[in-house]
This record gives structure tokens, C-alpha cells and sequence, in this order.
């Protein structure tokens, strides 16, 4: 036995012949967060219908916690919390009598109905809007009764489609918190194009394109391509490029358009001293430095493109 | 977990005031159409009528009422059966049914049940209501039994048909319109095969079907033919949201 609570074993899905997701594979522990990006149309949204058993996979198969979902759907999705990117509200309804339903209907037993229902309020911040119906919340409200949904059974597995979209910068921190909460004890898919997003709350992270998995591994591995050996300095005086070149451990120097100065080192090499040496010797007026990230979607945007060209 | 579901049918029937101004509307027009039979009842029951072609009131008030409601509840039941499945469809809500762990089977039987258990409110306060000749005569209650019976089965019927047109569409109205084509079409089977009791065409017709337990007469037939009728729609019902499920 592994401890894996979600398997993806090949996941297909053919839409009239063209694949919308093709031969997906990954796993998740417990306790772990699981990123799902993408652009628009890669196959996200799919996948995850596909992890919940709303759309049956072309070939391939989900196991949760081991069960699989296509022969034992009903104890595979009793593991499973969903928010499915359009909220499944039943309008009419109050939030007390909507979350009560769907303790119900995922099997929380009869003594626990209230507890349960308090403490996914309590979760999300409902607390005191249990008698108002659900129509008349506000957005970002409504997408916290979705999200109470979906924790409310405490299910092993909370797939998230698009959390965040809609709500306002306190209530998106405040969501923040609560996947990394969720996240601790259970396991947790979210599906966001937000890509700082992911690179707060999850552990793991999956970049798909055109249906295919193109990235797939831990946070801290997109993190490394993100840094690079690139170095940023503003100097007041600037000397010609040779003279940077010189110092020792530098390969690669440009001037930006921004009056600043790209610095590119070898690998184990740190120049940053020896530049300021040099910059408060002849007097350079050295007024910044600092490593140049790629930004995140740089790096999206190279997985993304390299498999364009690739195919 | 039938029952979970037909109780948030319920409760989303009874979360507007439609459930409410149905049930106070439909039972102001059989309490007329009572009152008018009983006047009736005297009116030509008093009159030259031989003894022996004198009918009981329990007959007399009850095939008037009984008429009514069934005539009504063609209407009544496309109107309730609308929303049942192409309302979660338009608004999106079905993948929270789909994603808990109960079977389509389940989901489709729970929003059927929720139907007939309001519906069957209606028929229990009909019967209630023709009980209390009692106070004046001495009625015949097998008959009033047979009646809601009957009545009961019938909705059943119309029920299910209706939820399988609601799985078939997005829009409730057309939905509606194509329950109610459909059960009138059954219902004018009789017309035009009646005369033949060998057709087999006018042994589908609800209303044949109806008529015996009007008549106060329970044909295990008749029972069988309700039941049938309304596992077909309800098992192409599961079918069709199974194809949801593999076509998405």
C-alpha cells in the first residue's frame, strides 16, 4: 500500500476525436498541494471533472486513496470535496440550509450535521451570514459558501477549480490561508492562472499546455529555473561594459535600456562582492544591486512555448 | 440517500412561494368543484330520477372531483416537473449532485420521489376533504381509496415523463411543453383507438388506465402498467445523464 490519495493513471479524454487531456500521470501524498496551471483551454477544468468522476475518462483511470473511481465511484467520491469552476449554489436557499444539504448528501451523519455546518462556516468566514439567502450574497461570499462545500465532510481530497477568481485582495489572502490549512491534514488540488498564487500556497505544481503535461514537480524546482546566475546594478557613474567584464566571475554584462547594467555569472561563481569592491573603488556611484529573477511567468511562458516548438 | 434528495427537492419547492400559491390555487378549485358536485348531487338526485338509476354521493362527488383533478394535474405536473433537471442544468448546480457520493440511479429516483411526495400532499387533502361527507352520509371509503389510488399511480406516471424531458433540454419551458404534448397525445390515444380493444395503441392511453380504478376497481393490470411506465422514463432518465457523464 502507498499513501497516495490522488492517482492519475494515464487520463485521456477525447472530445470527437481531439484530445482535450492526453496521458496525464501524477500522484499526491497527504498533506500536500497540488497546482494545476495552465492557459486557458489546456485541459484543467477537464482533468478535474475527470479526478471527481463528473466526466468519465477515454482511457486511463483516477484512484483515491486507492479506490477507484470508475468501479467504486460512490466511496471514491465520499473522499472528495469539489468546487467546480461555476458554483453549484442553489440560489434560493439560505447558507445554513444550503451546507446542511450538502452535509446530508455526503454522508456526515445526523449527530455531526451541525457541527460540521458550524465549522465550515467557521472556516470560511460565514459565520454571521448563516441566515442570509444565497442569492442576495455578495461574489466573493458566495465563492466562500462554495469553497464551505466542499470542506465540509472533511474529505481527504479538496480539488479547488479557480478558487480565488472574483474576490477582493483580503478575501484572497484569507483563501490563501485557509487551502494552506486544508492542505496540512488534507490533500488539496487548485487550478488558478494566478501564477504568484501558486507559488504561495502549493507544494507541487503541474503546468499543463494543449492537454499535456508539461511540468510536473515540486515548487522549489520552478523556484531554482526562476533565479538564475543574473545580477542587477545601478551605477550613477557607469564605466564601459569591458571594464565589468574584467572583475573576476563575471561572464556576461549588458546595458538596459533603464540605465541599468545585466550582470550574467558562471554557476558557483558570487561576483556581488567583488563588484561592489570594484564599484566603490573607482567610484561607479553604485546606488542597487540585486539577483534578477525571471519572473514566473517567464518561465511559464518557456514551457509553455518550448513544447509549441517541440511539436 | 433517496430521501436526502428528495427532501432538497422539497425544500427548494417549498423555498419560494410557488410551492405554496400551487398547492392554495389547485385546492381552491377542487374545494369548488366539490361544493358544486354536492349542490349538483341533490339538484338531480331529488328530481324524476327511477330509484334504481340513482348513484351514491361517494360516486357522485368523487368521479366530479376525481375528474377535475386528474384533467388538472396534466397540467399542474409538467409545470412542477420542469425545472427538476434542465434548471440544474442552466444554472450549473448538477456536478454538486454528481460529485457526492450518490448514484445517478439515486439522484434521478430522489428528485422523482420529491415530486410525487408533494404532489401526493395534494391527493391526501382531496381525500380529506371528500371524507367529510361522512358527517352528512354514510360514504363508501374503498371507493375514495381506489380514487387516490389510482390518482396517485397516474401522477407517478406523469411525473416520470416529465423529469425525462427535463434531462433533455436546458430551458424548463420546453421542457413543459414537451411533457405536456406527450401526456396529452397519451391521453388522446384513447380517443382515436378506444373503440378497438384489441389495438394495442389504445392499450398504452393513460386514461384507459385511469378509468378502472375510477370506477373503484383496483386491476393489478392497470398497477402494473403506472409502475412500468414509470420505470422506463425514469431508467431513461438515468441514461441520459449517464451520457452527459461519458460524452460531457
Amino acid at each position: 500500500m502507498n499513501n497516495f490519495t490522488v492517482e492519475a493513471i494515464e487520463l485521456t479524454r477525447l472530445y470527437g476525436g481531439r484530445e482535450a487531456v492526453s496521458n496525464v500521470n501524477f500522484t499526491l501524498s497527504k498533506g500536500e498541494v497540488l497546482g494545476f496551471l495552465g492557459p486557458n483551454g489546456a485541459g484543467k477544468s477537464t482533468t478535474m471533472k475527470m479526478l471527481t468522476g463528473n466526466l468519465a475518462p477515454s482511457h486511463g483511470s483516477v484512484k483515491i486513496c486507492g479506490i477507484d473511481m470508475i468501479e467504486n465511484p460512490k466511496e471514491a467520491k465520499a473522499l472528495i470535496g469539489y468546487l467546480p469552476e461555476m458554483r453549484p449554489l442553489y440560489k434560493e436557499l439560505t447558507v445554513d440550509e444550503y451546507l446542511t444539504m450538502a452535509a446530508r448528501l455526503h454522508r456526515v451523519s445526523a449527530k455531526h450535521i451541525k457541527k460540521a455546518v458550524e465549522n465550515a462556516k467557521e472556516r470560511c468566514g460565514l459565520t454571521h451570514m448563516s441566515k442570509r439567502l444565497i442569492e442576495n450574497l455578495s461574489n466573493g461570499y458566495q465563492q466562500r459558501v462554495g469553497i464551505a462545500q466542499a470542506i465540509i465532510h472533511s474529505p481527504m481530497v479538496v480539488i479547488l477549480d479557480e478558487p480565488t477568481v472574483g474576490l477582493d485582495p483580503i478575501q484572497i489572502r484569507d483563501i490563501r490561508t485557509l487551502i494552506r490549512e486544508v492542505g496540512t491534514d488534507h490533500s488539496v488540488i487548485i487550478s488558478t492562472h494566478i501564477l504568484p498564487e501558486v507559488e504561495m500556497v502549493c507544494d507541487q505544481v503541474q503546468i499543463i499546455d494543449k492537454g499535456k503535461l508539461v511540468f510536473n514537480g515540486s515548487i522549489d524546482v520552478l523556484k531554482r529555473q526562476r533565479v538564475g546566475n543574473k545580477l542587477l546594478i545601478g551605477l550613477r557613474n557607469p564605466p564601459a561594459i569591458e571594464e565589468i567584464l574584467r572583475i573576476s566571475g563575471v561572464s556576461e554584462a549588458e546595458s538596459l535600456a533603464n540605465g541599468l547594467i545585466r550582470v550574467r555569472y558562471a554557476e558557483n561563481a558570487e561576483p556581488a562582492e567583488a563588484i561592489v569592491q570594484a564599484a566603490v573603488q573607482q567610484g561607479w556611484g553604485l546606488h542597487q544591486i540585486a539577483p534578477d529573477q525571471t519572473s514566473l511567468e517567464d518561465v511559464f511562458m518557456q514551457l509553455t512555448y518550448q513544447e509549441q516548438v517541440a511539436v | 440517500m433517496i430521501i436526502n434528495v428528495a427532501r432538497k427537492e422539497l425544500k427548494s419547492v417549498f423555498a419560494s412561494p410557488m410551492g405554496w400559491v400551487i398547492l392554495s390555487l389547485l385546492m381552491f378549485a377542487f374545494g369548488t368543484q366539490y361544493l358544486n358536485a354536492v349542490n349538483d348531487y341533490f339538484a338531480v338526485m331529488s328530481g324524476a330520477m327511477r330509484p334504481a338509476e340513482r348513484t351514491g354521493v361517494t360516486q357522485f362527488v368523487g368521479q366530479s372531483v376525481y375528474g377535475l383533478a386528474s384533467f388538472i394535474m396534466l397540467f399542474a405536473v409538467p409545470l412542477l416537473s420542469m425545472r427538476l433537471i434542465s434548471e440544474e442544468r442552466r444554472s450549473q448546480t448538477l456536478p454538486f449532485l454528481f460529485s457526492a457520493p450518490i448514484s445517478l440511479t439515486e439522484i434521478v429516483v430522489g428528485k422523482f420521489v420529491g415530486l410525487v411526495a408533494f404532489l401526493s400532499i395534494l391527493i391526501l387533502f382531496i381525500g380529506a376533504m371528500l371524507s367529510t361527507l361522512n358527517i352528512w352520509a354514510d360514504i363508501d371509503f374503498g371507493f375514495l381509496f381506489t380514487n387516490s389510488l389510482g390518482l396517485l399511480l397516474m401522477v407517478a406516471g406523469f411525473s416520470a415523463l416529465g423529469i425525462y424531458f427535463s434531462s433533455l433540454t436546458q430551458q424548463p419551458v420546453i421542457a413543459a411543453i414537451l411533457t405536456f404534448i406527450a401526456l396529452f397525445a397519451l391521453m388522446m390515444l384513447d380517443r382515436f383507438f378506444g373503440d378497438d380493444p384489441t389495438n394495442v395503441l389504445g392499450s398504452l392511453s393513460l386514461t384507459r388506465h385511469f378509468q378502472s380504478f375510477a370506477s373503484g376497481l383496483i386491476d393489478s393490470a392497470d398497477i402494473v402498467y403506472f409502475i412500468l411506465f414509470a420505470v422506463t422514463f425514469l431508467t431513461l432518465t438515468v441514461r441520459r445523464l449517464d451520457a452527459d457523464r461519458l460524452r460531457g
